[in-house]
């Protein structure tokens, strides 16, 4: 069972948030084909959020096919993302630690090197949205 | 709801039943020995008229000054307080507290309407109000019965007790339970028209005070026509006597034999009918009381009383109670109407 | 779509003072209704008024289709947590659950125990002598355990520290996930309720600035920055809420339903607490008017 968790200042909305962390569970294999997400009432009870926002996330978790609602019991997880994206988390991994090398060898500092990844990960992120 | 009113009056009924038990205690204990005390006097019995007179006014004699005197003091006493503490601990703070604490938002936001909370809890507190003080009136009444009935037999000049007058008439019989009525209705209504606790029992206390004071010498004698009567002065009665210096003007005091009567007017008048003024006797001026008073018996003169006989007093008790419950139940109805009508807060 | 709570041009007057002037709100049902807006603006009277505690000087609301307090079964229906969470400080914890046991016939015996047991309160504990969000979750316990349809919730939290407020919270939002609730809480700081509500409703100075639903207003809300503007030459159908200007450059919130083409602006979407935050300043801007804000994050 996963914890949810909210940024209150990310500029994210909560239900975009909750479901970008299922999406993250699911990817790095926390969530398995079959695992049931918190109930609804837990996850407001732990983090004061309106039930409706859950149920958004939820609802657009499963019109995305990755869970499915049984009622009177819960929401279960139908699919993995873990699977299909997994193999690759090594080789881009790899090529990750190597831009990183590059980048403080060309005397980036770290804030530097994160602010670069983030606009560019935000402006790239937008076209493919 | 009966359990909130409870809950929430639970103090308070413990207190008054506490109260009375110890009342109730001290009333038996005492009224067993008074009673046969009387018993024992040998009024129950008598026939001869003078004999009897004498028997009752040694019996009231005894009684004065003693323990019994104290005892009847206290429940007197009691009795006049209760249905004024009543208007002050039960009536005004029974909504007041709820204004003073905000619970009102709590009370009133349940599954019962308002007036459905005001009938439970008026109702509740109004019936104890009255039980209470009717109680204390029939265990004092009874434990007084001795006395009233050696002072119906005792003459004007000993020291009977009268029911009908107003030191007594208030805390006999049944009036108690109007005042107690009256008195917590007061209370409510100050409660809802101040919303502040001590100034609604400060206005409370003084308008109940007023208005027992003011009621027997404005309003209590005339609700029944008083009866006149003229009798001659008997000078063994006569309780006083007023000369100014130059003599010119007297004016004869004296009691009459009318035991248990309200007087209300008591005049000496001559022949004509006309107030006596005087002027003063020879002896009275220059002699002494039983010449003075011997004279004055020959002036023939007369006692004009007007007063309420003995017999009506249950009429006038009737009569109390039910105006002080109808004053009480249109205080009620003004308190509902303003409950209801949500012009409280 | 049911609707909770109705008002046409509802006003309160007290002798002189204004508590509420020509409010006309349709809140719907489901949701979790935010009544924010700064003291004495008019919130305590609005809830007030829909519970049945006070008469409107004019103009009428409905609960739940019915005249407030109009019946026990309407009572029954509505429950309510005042401000300061008014408790009676003489009775026991265990006295009030009887309380509520014997004063709502819909009392949910085992709902009641289970909140106690669950917030750790000593049922023997007398209320007085409760901390404030002990209080606070007893008097929450109460109008939830009588299983009402409209929760009315009266500033709960203002005077709670951060971890009383956050359990408050989610034993509120607990709650309305498993009785399906619709909640109308008001509040002076708009940061608690950012979290929990799904509609707004906004009262300044006892009138109503703006109300509808949180995703409807921050969609129809823009920010936008770009260089200084002439305000009469901006689009007719844009209603400009709030507007400042440097020598170089303007900042607008605009309501609009259109989206704005003109690259000359930077758009932004605006955060609940901006932009009750700019209505708030809008009317403290407005000439003539003297009020208390107050505006905490």
């Amino acid at each position: 069972m996963i914890e949810f968790h909210l940024d209150g200042r990310s500029g994210v909305s909560p239900y975009l948030q909750l479901i970008q962390q299922v999406r993250q569970a699911l990817r790095l294999g926390l969530l398995i084909q079959g695992d049931q997400l918190p109930t609804v009432k837990d996850v407001v009870g732990r983090l004061a959020i309106n039930p409706n926002t859950v149920l958004k996330a939820y609802r657009e978790l499963e019109y995305e096919g990755l869970v499915g609602a049984r009622p009177g019991v819960g929401t279960f997880v139908t699919r993995t993302l873990a699977d299909e994206s997994l193999a690759a988390h090594g080789e881009l991994r790899t090529e990750l630690e190597r831009w990183l090398g590059k980048a403080r060898r060309a005397g980036l500092e770290e804030e530097s090197i994160e602010a670069l990844i983030l606009t560019t990960f935000r402006a790239t992120m937008k076209e493919t949205i | 709801m009966m359990w909130l009113t409870w809950r929430q009056f639970r103090t308070q009924a413990i207190a008054a039943a506490t109260g009375l038990v110890l009342m109730a205690i001290v009333l038996a204990v005492s009224g067993v020995r008074l009673s046969d005390q009387f018993n024992a006097s040998g009024i129950i019995g008598c026939q001869a008229h003078g004999s009897c007179e004498q028997l009752a006014s040694n019996f009231l004699s005894t009684l004065k000054g003693s323990g019994y005197q104290v005892v009847f003091l206290i429940a007197v006493g009691l009795i006049y307080a209760v249905p004024g503490l009543i208007g002050l601990f039960w009536g005004a703070p029974l909504i007041t507290r709820e204004i003073e604490a905000g619970t009102f938002r709590l009370a009133w936001t349940q599954s019962v309407t308002r007036t459905r909370w005001l009938t439970i809890k008026v109702g509740v507190i109004g019936l104890a109000a009255m039980a209470t003080a009717g109680l204390l009136s029939l265990m004092a009444g009874w434990w007084a019965n001795p006395v009233y009935a050696a002072s119906a037999k005792a003459g004007p000049r000993s020291t009977a007790v009268n029911r009908l007058e107003p030191a007594l008439f208030g805390v006999s019989g049944i009036a108690p339970i109007g005042y107690a009525a009256f008195g917590f209705a007061l209370g409510l209504t100050f409660g809802v028209l101040i919303r502040r606790t001590l100034p609604a029992m400060a206005a409370t206390l003084a308008v109940f005070a007023g208005i027992q004071v003011a009621w027997p010498q404005l309003i209590r004698p005339h609700l029944l026509t008083p009866l006149r009567s003229i009798v001659p002065l008997d000078i063994a009665n006569i309780t006083g006597l007023m000369m100014n210096p130059g003599g010119d003007h007297m004016v004869v005091t004296a009691s009459v034999n009318k035991p248990g009567a309200w007087i209300l007017t008591n005049q000496s008048i001559d022949a004509a009918g006309h107030p006596f003024t005087g002027p003063a006797t020879q002896a009275c001026l220059n002699g002494g009381i039983q010449a003075c008073n011997a004279s004055v018996g020959r002036l023939h003169l007369r006692q004009l009383v007007t007063f309420q006989p003995a017999s009506r007093f249950w009429t006038f008790q009737w009569y109390e109670t039910a105006i002080f419950l109808a004053l009480a139940l249109a205080l009620t109805w003004y308190c509902f109407w303003r409950v209801s009508r949500r012009r409280l807060t | 779509m049911t609707v909770v709570l109705e008002s046409r041009a509802l006003s309160k007057r007290y002798g002189r003072r204004r508590g509420l002037t020509d409010c006309t709100l349709s809140v719907p049902a489901g949701r979790v209704a935010g009544l924010v807006g700064p003291n004495g603006a008019g919130k305590t009277t609005l809830l007030h008024l829909a519970v049945g505690l006070l008469e409107p000087t004019s103009g009428t609301i409905d609960v739940l289709g019915a005249r407030p307090a109009a019946s026990p079964e309407q009572l029954a229906r509505i429950g309510f947590v005042a401000q300061d969470t008014p408790t009676y400080a003489g009775l026991t914890v265990a006295d009030h659950l009887k309380l509520g046991a014997r004063m709502n016939p819909g009392w949910d015996v085992g709902l009641a125990r289970s909140r106690i047991g669950a917030i750790g309160l000593d049922p023997r504990q007398r209320a007085g002598k409760l901390s404030g969000g002990q209080r606070a979750q007893l008097a929450l316990t109460l109008a939830i355990a009588k299983r009402p349809e409209f929760l009315l919730l009266d500033e709960p939290v203002s005077s709670l520290d951060p971890l009383a407020r956050r359990e408050f919270l989610q034993g509120l939002m607990e709650a309305v996930a498993e009785q399906g609730l619709s909640v109308l809480i008001s509040s002076h700081l708009v940061a608690d309720l950012e979290r929990v509500c799904d509609y707004l409703i906004v009262l300044i100075d006892s009138r109503v600035q703006l109300s509808g639903d949180v995703d409807d207003l921050l969609a129809s809300h823009r920010l936008l920055t770009g260089p200084l503007c002439d305000m009469a030459a901006l689009p007719p159908r844009w209603q400009v809420v709030s507007a400042s200007h440097t020598d170089r450059q303007s900042t607008l919130l605009i309501r609009t339903a259109d989206p704005v083409h003109d690259p000359a602006w930077t758009v932004e979407q605006i955060s609940m607490e901006d932009l009750v935050l700019a209505y708030m300043s809008k009317a403290a801007n407005t000439p003539a008017r003297d009020r208390t804000l107050e505006v905490q994050r």
